[in-house]
């Protein structure tokens, strides 16, 4: 599949996370105009700017409601241009104590990060297919590939969002569009700040973004950083009578 | 786990509400003395807002560069990361203003501005320090004597107080705030963005001289000479040979440095330069590695190797490898192994520095521990506590343990009783009486603090060992 040309545009959905920053370094650095995503435009401004000055290219802020489903059409007819890359990176970890006590918290994890952001990717899918094809890449976890007490209802929600863009690769392949699934381990954001991780096992944002963007490049389906390939191999291949006694 | 927008889903939130505190060791560029403590790393103004708001004594820290404890949390304070705060805003082409976040790394601001024809009008001698760190320390260059320090080149400076309030300060609307926050350290309120003004170069290649002198009266002599040229380059700095003896005692590489012309070039883009190769220190080495033997032994050939550069005349070397040889080698501060090192960099006023910088020579020879020494002269300079003043400054790198920290204070007693003082950004050991007695404008600092309620609010693990 040929890559989008350089000049094509780039959507980032939840462009406020340190991933989606890192990754709209990448792609800028490569030439592409971005389009950020963001609740709270206004707070991508300084982004924008940065973006424009050290790579010339030309950024835009746009207000974007990851729940908001009814808005999802509208959404896309308006912004300025036809993405051929689109960026899903919106995510809400949550707590898992709280999810396990109030159903609202635990279908608020749910439609955070499965609900809202397949829904705007079945939009994204149909508009690059029309458009003669294009990439999405889809931020995942590996915690959507065994559930663990830790963290359950975030797990069955990043599992949920790994086998929709499994199915959307299925799906729309012969139209062109390509669908790279992002499974990264422990990466130092926002979202991890407090705890208490691993240093190798432990990447940074902008190296993330580095090998994403490569495997997109590349026209790969799945990205999982290797020794995490190797930490996950382990642990789903271990029965669940062994499984439910370990406390990680 | 693995990614961070969660912000974008959850409820809106409330302004200003304060984002995670980790608990983090942290320790400086020298790697001693170790802390651990409060660190946050908050992603706007709001949360930084609230975090300041919120009480506990604060002190911005950037990527970590000053050697001591000057980015280490006060006993209960807290350290505000600013890795986030890392956007440039706008560039002026007319006026050759950069305006940026205070958390931009300083490589990062080059190469981003240096193939539009515009270099940082003073920079210190590594690219990874950030540009909030660059103000608080209110860094010199090798062109001090002829471009001040970087603080002579901020438009303004957005600076949050303790009431989470952001305030532009610039000498025209608050001199006093605005001098004493260029080399404040962090003390006056935390730098969020400022008005940079660049200068314009032709290329990204420096043309570059060595002179070699073998002694330090000579090397002293150099300098004169250099600054005396008609064509007198504006950047210069010698690499002094600590651990030489006798009559070489003091011997010295100058280098003198000019940014190239574009006709220089010689029709090649004159701002590409070849991508550095550089190699990371993958552990920290055993202590005993840097040792006066192996030093003794590096200096000779680095000596040798100056002799034989001089010799050949100028040549044109990249932005890279002239303003930032050290950063070719990442985690050189691992060489010293565990026990880290320590800087001591002071300035002399011009008359005593010759006698004084012979003892301190001698002093660090006679130990053998004095390994990386780096003589410079500033022009003058009159500033409530920025460091560089009219005089020559030394600095000399030495292993932390007790043989080093006996040196220390040996240098810091010539360097006092000679009308010296010292670069806090470089400082991890000095004691409340000697900064006292090398610092009379200690007190019209800490009068400022008081006034403008910075006091106890901003407070580093370096302040309060220095009581300011």
């Amino acid at each position: 599949m040929p890559l989008p040309p350089a000049d094509s545009p780039v959507l980032i959905l939840g462009a406020r996370s340190d991933i989606a920053r890192a990754l709209a370094h990448e792609y800028a650095a490569a030439g592409h105009p971005l389009m950020l995503a963001a609740r709270d435009p206004a707070t991508l401004a300084a982004d924008c700017a940065d973006l424009a000055l050290r790579h010339g290219v030309t950024a835009t802020a746009h207000a974007y409601d990851a729940l908001d489903l009814g808005a999802i059409a509208a959404f896309f007819e308006a912004l300025p241009a036809t993405p051929r890359v689109v960026i899903q990176a919106v995510g809400y970890l949550g707590e898992q104590a709280r999810a396990e006590a109030d159903p609202q918290e635990a279908a608020h994890v749910v439609a955070a990060n499965l609900i809202g952001p397949a829904a705007a990717l079945e939009e994204a899918a149909r508009r690059l297919a029309a458009a003669g094809g294009g990439t999405i890449i889809g931020l995942s976890s590996v915690a959507g590939e065994r559930g663990r007490a830790k963290n359950h209802w975030y797990g069955a929600a990043k599992a949920g969002l790994t086998a929709v863009l499994s199915g959307l690769r299925q799906r729309w392949w012969r139209e062109g569009v390509q669908v790279l699934t992002v499974k990264p381990g422990f990466v130092a954001t926002r979202m991890t700040e407090g705890m208490d991780l691993p240093a190798p096992l432990t990447d940074s944002a902008a190296g993330l973004a580095r090998h994403v963007k490569r495997a997109a490049d590349r026209g790969r389906a799945v990205y999982m950083p290797w020794k995490w390939r190797l930490v996950m191999g382990v642990i789903c291949a271990l029965p669940e009578t062994v499984f439910k006694r370990l406390s990680f | 786990m693995d990614m961070d927008s969660a912000r974008d889903l959850a409820p809106p939130p409330a302004a200003g509400r304060c984002p995670p505190l980790a608990s983090a060791e942290l320790a400086g560029w020298g790697r001693v003395p170790r802390r651990r403590g409060a660190l946050a790393a908050p992603r706007d103004a709001a949360e930084l807002a609230a975090l300041l708001r919120a009480g506990r004594p604060a002190i911005a820290r950037g990527a970590g560069r000053a050697y001591g404890d000057a980015a280490l949390a006060a006993e209960g304070g807290l350290a505000l990361s600013m890795h986030r705060f890392d956007r440039l805003l706008g560039f002026d082409p007319a006026s050759g203003t950069l305006t940026a976040e205070a958390g931009v790394v300083l490589g990062d601001l080059i190469r981003a501005m240096l193939p539009r024809g515009w270099f940082p009008a003073v920079t210190p001698g590594t690219q990874y320090a950030t540009l909030g760190g660059l103000i608080a320390a209110d860094v010199h260059g090798k062109n001090h004597h002829v471009a001040g320090s970087f603080g002579a080149h901020l438009g303004w400076i957005d600076l949050m107080g303790a009431d989470g309030e952001i305030r532009r300060v610039s000498p025209e609307t608050d001199p006093a705030l605005f001098a004493a926050t260029c080399g404040g350290m962090g003390l006056t309120g935390v730098i969020l963005r400022a008005a940079l003004r660049l200068q314009p170069v032709e290329s990204g290649w420096i043309r570059e001289e060595t002179v070699a002198a073998g002694s330090l009266d000579a090397g002293m002599a150099a300098f004169d000479a250099a600054e005396a040229r008609a064509d007198a380059p504006p950047y210069s700095v010698a690499w002094i040979d600590t651990l030489a003896r006798g009559p070489e005692r003091g011997r010295m590489l100058l280098h003198l440095g000019a940014h190239a012309t574009a006709a220089e070039l010689e029709g090649r883009d004159p701002y590409a330069t070849p991508p550095r190769r550089s190699l990371t220190v993958p552990m920290d080495a055993p202590s005993w590695l840097l040792n006066g033997l192996t030093m003794g032994a590096f200096n000779a050939l680095y000596w040798a190797a100056g002799q034989r550069r001089a010799a050949a005349g100028p040549r044109l070397t990249d932005w890279e490898r002239y303003f930032y040889p050290l950063d070719a080698l990442h985690g050189w501060n691992r060489l010293y192994g565990r026990r880290g090192f320590l800087q001591v960099q002071s300035v002399l006023p011009a008359a005593p520095a010759r006698d004084a910088l012979a003892e301190m020579l001698d002093a660090s020879a006679a130990a053998g521990l004095g390994f990386l020494g780096v003589l410079k002269r500033f022009g003058p300079q009159a500033s409530p506590f920025s460091f560089p003043r009219a005089g020559w400054t030394l600095a000399l790198d030495i292993p932390a343990g007790w043989r080093g920290h006996e040196l220390a204070d040996r240098l810091e007693a010539i360097a006092a009783a000679a009308g010296g003082r010292f670069y806090l950004a470089k400082d991890a050991r000095l004691t409340r009486s000697r900064f006292e007695a090398t610092e009379p404008r200690a007190a019209a600092f800490r009068a400022l603090r008081q006034e403008r309620g910075l006091a106890g609010r901003f407070a580093s693990a370096q302040s309060e060992r220095l009581g300011l």
